[in-house]
C-alpha cells in the first residue's frame, strides 16, 4: 500500500465514505427503499439521494477552498447539515 | 402474480465491482493522496492539505482552459447531433447503397487518434495540404498554425468528421428498430414530414441519443491527442484543453500534488455534468 501515498485525513475520508457504502447496503437489505419526490425536482431513491447529497458537498467545499480563507470545518458542517436534509426530505 | 421485490441480485455485480476497483476506484483514491501533498520522491512527500486545490482554482490557465473545453464540447455537441441524425435520415434504408453508406460512415471512426490528427495537420496545411491551400486559393485567408480563429475552426472540423458518423449510425440503428406501423399509422393520418420526425422519430431515437450524447460530451470533454498533433494546442493557448494543460502540469513539469487536485477538480466536472445529461435525459422515463 506504500505506493498509494496514504495520509491520516485521506484514509478517514475514504473510511468514510466506504461505511456509508456498507450501511447503505445493509439498511437497503433490511428494507429496500422506495423512489419518492421531495424538494429536488426528480424521482430519487436513498442512493440517489446520498449520491447527489454527495457530489454537492463536493462542489461545496471546492466552493469555499477556492473562494474564501475559512477553515475547512464551515464547509464540512454545512455539507453534513445538507447531507441530512437531501436524506430526509430530498 | 408479483413475485417478492429483492435486492440481492446485486451481488452478483461484485466481481465487475472488484475490476472496476482495481482498475478505476484504486488509482482514483491514489490521485486523492497525491493531490493533498507534496510529492518530491517516493519516501519525501509532505501534507499540505487544500493548498493545491486553492491554487488550482485560482490559476488563470485552468480557468481559461476549461472555458475553452466548455466551448468545445458545446460546439461539438450542438454540430454532430443534429447533423448525425440529418445523416441518418437521408441514409438509404436498404439495398446496396444501405451496405455501402455504412462502409463508408464507418471509416472515420476506424482511424487511430493520432493518425486522425496527422491526417488533418497535413491536409489544412496552408502551403501544402489539399484542403489549406484551396482555401487560400479561393481568397479566403487561412492558416491554422497562425491564426487561433482559424484552428479552432480545422479542430472542430477534424472532430466533426471524425465522430459525427458514430452519431449517425447510432441513429441509423435507432431509425431501423421503429415498426412500419407507427409509418403507416401517420400516413393514414396524412402526417407531415416535419410531424413523422417530431412525434414518431424523434421519441423512438431518445435512447440512442442518450448514449450518443453522452460519448461525445465525455469523449469532446477529455479530448487530448487530435488537437494535440493537429495545433500542439496553438497558436499559443488557444486550442489548450483541460486534459492538455493538465499532461503539462503532472508530466511536463512533474507537478504530481497539484495535477492530483487538477484531476479531481476535472473528474468531478464530468461526473455532474454525464450525471445531470443521463437525468434530464431520461427524466421523464420513470413516470
Amino acid at each position: 500500500m506504500g505506493w498509494m501515498a496514504w495520509t491520516l485525513p485521506s484514509a478517514i475520508f475514504f473510511s468514510t465514505i466506504g461505511c456509508m457504502l456498507v450501511g447503505m447496503t445493509i439498511w437497503e437489505l433490511r428494507s429496500p427503499s422506495i423512489s419518492r419526490r421531495g424538494f429536488i425536482p426528480l424521482e430519487t431513491s436513498r442512493g440517489d439521494r446520498l449520491f447527489i447529497s454527495l457530489l454537492s458537498s463536493a462542489f461545496i467545499h471546492l466552493a469555499f477552498v477556492g473562494f474564501t480563507d475559512f477553515s475547512l470545518l464551515v464547509p464540512l458542517t454545512i455539507a453534513i447539515i445538507w447531507l441530512l436534509i437531501v436524506m430526509k426530505w430530498g | 402474480m408479483l413475485k417478492p421485490y429483492t435486492n440481492k441480485a446485486w451481488f452478483l455485480v461484485l466481481p465487475v465491482f472488484l475490476l472496476v476497483a482495481f482498475s478505476a476506484i484504486i488509482p482514483l483514491m491514489t490521485v486523492v493522496n497525491y493531490s493533498i501533498q507534496d510529492i518530491f520522491d517516493i519516501n519525501t512527500r509532505y501534507f499540505v492539505g487544500t493548498e493545491w486545490y486553492r491554487e488550482i482554482l485560482n490559476d488563470q490557465r485552468l480557468i481559461d482552459s476549461l472555458v475553452r473545453q466548455f466551448l468545445f464540447s458545446g460546439a461539438v455537441l450542438a454540430i454532430e447531433i443534429p447533423l448525425g441524425i440529418a445523416v441518418a435520415l437521408m441514409m438509404p434504408t436498404r439495398g446496396i447503397g444501405s451496405v455501402a453508406s455504412l462502409i463508408v460512415l464507418a471509416v472515420p471512426l476506424l482511424v487511430p487518434l493520432n493518425v486522425v490528427g496527422t491526417i488533418w495537420q497535413i491536409f489544412a496545411r496552408a502551403d501544402i495540404g489539399l484542403f489549406g491551400w484551396a482555401l487560400n486559393s479561393l481568397g479566403v485567408d487561412y492558416n491554422y498554425a497562425a491564426n487561433p480563429v482559424d484552428a479552432w475552426f480545422t479542430v472542430l472540423l477534424m472532430d466533426v468528421w471524425h465522430w459525427t458518423s458514430l452519431v449517425a449510425l447510432l441513429c441509423y440503428s435507432g431509425l431501423r428498430a421503429i415498426p412500419d406501423a407507427y409509418y403507416q399509422a401517420a400516413r393514414i393520418d396524412r402526417a407531415s414530414r416535419w410531424a413523422v420526425f417530431r412525434y414518431i422519430q424523434l421519441p423512438k431515437l431518445k435512447s440512442v441519443l442518450l448514449i450518443g450524447v453522452l460519448l461525445r460530451f465525455m469523449d469532446s470533454f477529455m479530448i487530448y491527442t487530435e488537437p494535440f498533433v493537429l495545433t500542439g494546442g496553438g497558436p499559443g493557448n488557444s486550442t489548450t484543453f483541460l486534459s492538455q494543460t493538465l499532461t503539462k502540469m503532472a508530466i511536463g513539469q512533474f507537478d504530481i500534488g497539484p495535477a492530483g487536485a487538477f484531476s479531481i477538480i476535472y473528474f468531478l466536472v464530468i461526473l455532474l455534468l454525464s450525471w445531470l445529461f443521463y437525468t434530464l435525459m431520461t427524466r421523464n422515463d420513470a413516470k
